[in-house]
């Protein structure tokens, strides 16, 4: 069935509030990665059977992912005329009690996380009800039910800081429903920008909301369609960056898997605004649920007639295509994902020419990430200077971070740009557990740096992050405690960027290899003097001369740490301690035959001693050797 | 004989024969044979027109690509910097010591391939083991190897 008319769109629109409000009760789960790691699969299953030995008619269906993931796995109930309210980290006898007590309208009031009585929606700034099903009062089997003592949604210190625009529709509609993806005004912009508007309009309104690339370079996003509009040819292409390889980040996996039609719509209008008519989702393999749902859509979208030719009639024809990464980080850069796409090794090439002038099989391309054809949809439908009403004077809008690491609510939130790091880590991330204290933020992934407590209060955008030393990245955003050791985090990033550079160009292949190497001695206890000055010499080599972005930001972790916690550095070289008791000490084959030739010295005077008094055994009064092992040395010590 | 030649055959029908669908085709193949045959690779690059060198360039160069075979059970622990930074370095060592896998994370029986992976995306459930498809949250270097175990049981072989 083709959507041809502004009606069929909400014919649509109805058949999506029908599943997204029903008269009847609604259970969702949370089933994105993170739901069925912490075994949703299994809490889905036992609300099935259960809801169906008590023959309660009831629809079930899977959400993705609202963001607060350190509760999963996350379940919600909607009762005709209730509030939706939400249980969290359920098990799968939990659910049993839960459908149970839907039956014998008696809610366990005291497992619920939180309630939501109205939904925003960023893409006409309107909030729907929730008991929009029509059913109010004591017209409802459960109006006995009350839920006001719950928390309320913006209530939730988790959520009250956030602006959703990204995540809009992540947790609450199914991810494979396209018509609740239309009742979330999905589609509609699209129906507008291909009937009212003209690509200069579209470029000129993304243009207008100071959007940016959210991949992490910070591009301005409508400059870039416009250099894609403008190079000659009548073949151009489209790409969606979802090669999310930054570790610590999942942003774009949690879109893909919740909200799959807003990457499409977006890529779409992108798509009309540049002239192509054909493009590119680039996933990473390691995203097996995100890369099913994304195809599931792209079939559902081509149904509906909005992907495929002369979408929603207006002539202009897009198609969308799947490519599956093959594990490599450096095809998160551009050139090199487009050699992937080509069925090539992912070897970036040196910029000029850029994708907008030569990019897929040298024609102009056009390459955003997740993020940001996400918000194009919400852009177009608000109007772009809406869009820049949110956020900084040149970072607009809002970002999304992954807050994970040593937080006490770790999770996928949406900020507007400027908020403090203090907010997001205190007020939404609720601190450090275990009483612990905060020691440092790394953002941006191997490219971008660890900031100290003193930068507690540094708004987050673009430029300050990157005036720190860190970088905006895409955002993952990993909170450490005093028990994680910087020299160590450092080799950690370098030990992936030498693992993950391509080998083409030799500062980053030889640079990050010899970096790796002498932060590996200087966590071992090897430290020679001079070895941070070597550090900062190398640092500035592979920054200067590297081809990509993977080389030309690799030495970040180390610079960034050298700044803030030079200490550390300096304690594992001359102290051979680790103040985080985290570096274990490696000894030399010098070392260890001192060591021998040492305690066998101290043995044989022992022996002397023993000699010459009675009644003691020598053995007795040996030193103890360190651990289980009789030879000092024999096995790694740790430096305290 | 490394490999049947048919199931090479309905692979290869299964996408465009075109220099692009190396990629597409190499996973493919990968998930069959559970690694690339070197015959396969030659056969595959004289269908889609792509010199035998450029197929093995690209069977290298990418981590999902192994030219020896790996074990049935893929096992990925993850080492994203949140997994790291709650100790799943340790975890990966515990693991391939116990089931006395070789350099390459293979075990003897070709039971388990232990690798590490960066970044499932899990990361508020760090840290995570991965096997096949199904992701573990919250493990730890005892839960893992009870997980394996489990995997082993379910073989009928002994844990």
């Amino acid at each position: 069935m083709k959507i041809r008319s502004v009606e069929d769109l909400i014919a649509a629109r109805e058949r999506g509030l029908a599943t997204l409000y029903p008269r009847k009760v609604k259970i969702s789960v949370g089933m994105a990665s993170c739901g069925v790691a912490s075994g949703s699969r299994a809490v889905m299953k036992a609300l099935q059977e259960e809801t169906k030995k008590a023959g309660l008619d009831a629809f079930i269906f899977p959400v993705g992912c609202i963001g607060s993931c350190h509760m999963e796995p996350l379940v919600d109930i909607a009762l005709p005329g209730k509030p939706r309210v939400t249980y969290a980290n359920v098990t799968s006898k939990m659910a049993t009690d839960i459908a149970r007590s839907i039956v014998s309208r008696d809610v366990r009031k005291n497992w619920l996380y939180l309630r939501t009585e109205e939904d925003e929606n960023p893409v006409d700034g309107t909030r729907m009800c929730i008991h929009s099903g029509g059913i109010t009062g004591a017209s409802s089997p459960y109006h006995a039910l009350d839920f006001s003592d719950v928390p309320l949604f913006e209530s939730i210190p988790f959520f009250k800081k956030q602006k959703r625009i990204v995540l809009r529709n992540c947790g609450i509609i199914s991810p494979d429903s396209i018509d609740e993806y239309v009742a979330r005004g999905g589609y509609f912009t699209l129906f507008k920008v291909l009937n009212e508007l003209t690509p200069d309009k579209v470029i000129q309104e993304v243009k207008t909301s100071g959007l940016r690339g959210r991949g992490g370079a910070g591009f301005p996003t409508g400059l870039k369609w416009q250099f894609t509009r403008q190079a000659a040819g009548d073949v151009k292409y489209i790409i969606c960056n979802a090669d999310e390889g930054d570790p610590g980040a999942y942003m774009d996996r949690s879109v893909l898997e919740g909200d799959p039609h807003s990457v499409l719509e977006g890529m779409t209008i992108g798509a009309f605004a540049v002239g192509a008519n054909e493009g590119y989702i680039y996933v990473r393999a390691e995203y097996p649920l995100a890369i099913e749902t994304l195809n599931q859509a792209i079939k559902q979208a081509e149904a509906y007639g909005l992907l495929g030719e002369n979408i929603l009639g207006s002539g202009f024809s897009f198609k969308v295509r799947l490519s599956k990464g093959a594990g490599a980080f450096v095809c998160g850069e551009e050139t090199a994902l487009m050699a992937s796409i080509e069925g090539r090794v992912g070897e970036p090439r040196p910029r000029p020419p850029f994708p907008a002038q030569s990019g897929l099989w040298g024609k102009p391309t056009n390459i955003n990430n997740v993020e940001t054809w996400a918000n194009v949809p919400v852009i177009l439908s608000r109007g772009g200077e809406w869009y820049a009403g949110l956020g900084t004077e040149k970072s607009k809008g809002t970002k999304v971070f992954s807050l994970v690491g040593k937080i006490e609510r770790s999770g996928l939130i949406e900020v507007p740009m400027g908020i403090s790091l203090r907010e997001i880590i205190y007020d939404i991330g609720g601190g450090i557990p275990d009483g612990r204290e905060f020691k440092a933020v790394q953002t941006g992934g191997p490219s971008g740096g660890c900031l100290p407590e003193s930068l507690i209060d540094l708004p987050v955008d673009y430029e300050r992050l990157t005036e720190a030393g860190a970088i905006m990245g895409s955002g993952g955003m990993v909170i450490m405690d005093d028990k994680v050791c910087m020299v160590d985090i450092a080799r950690y990033f370098l030990t992936f960027t030498a693992a993950e550079s391509c080998g083409k160009c030799t500062p980053c292949r030889i640079g990050t290899y010899v970096m790796n190497e002498v932060l590996g001695r200087i966590c071992e206890g090897q430290g020679r003097e001079g070895d941070i000055e070597y550090l900062e010499s190398l640092a500035g080599t592979i920054k200067a001369l590297s081809l990509c972005g993977l080389g030309q930001t690799a030495p970040n972790p180390v610079l960034t740490t050298l700044r803030y916690f030079r200490h550390e550095y300096e304690s594992h070289i001359r102290d051979k301690k680790c103040p985080a008791g985290v570096c274990r000490r490696k000894f030399t084959a010098e070392e260890i035959t001192r060591m021998k030739e040492e305690a066998a010295r101290k043995k044989a005077a022992l022996k002397q001693a023993g000699a010459s008094e009675t009644g003691r055994t020598p053995e007795k009064t040996a030193t103890k050797p360190k651990g289980k092992s009789s030879v000092p040395g024999s096995r790694k010590e740790p430096t305290r | 004989m490394y490999f049947d030649f048919e199931r090479l055959d309905s692979i290869l029908s299964h996408h465009r024969p075109a220099p692009e669908s190396l990629i597409a085709i190499l996973e493919d193949v990968q998930d069959e044979f559970r690694f690339l045959p070197e015959e396969a690779l030659v056969l595959i690059g004289s269908r889609i027109d792509v010199p035998a060198s450029r197929v093995f360039s690209v069977a290298t160069f990418y981590n999902a690509f192994s030219l020896i075979p790996k074990g049935k059970h893929v096992v990925s622990v993850c080492l994203g910097t949140a997994c790291h930074v709650r100790g799943a370095g340790d975890i990966l060592d515990h693991l391939r010591k116990r089931t006395n896998a070789d350099s390459s994370g293979t075990t003897d029986d070709l039971l388990f391939t232990i690798e590490d992976v960066r970044c499932l995306g899990c990361c508020s459930i760090a840290p995570v083991l991965k096997v096949d498809d199904e992701v573990y949250g919250h493990t730890s270097s005892d839960k893992a190897l009870t997980t394996l175990e489990r995997y082993r049981t379910q073989e009928g072989g002994n844990a």
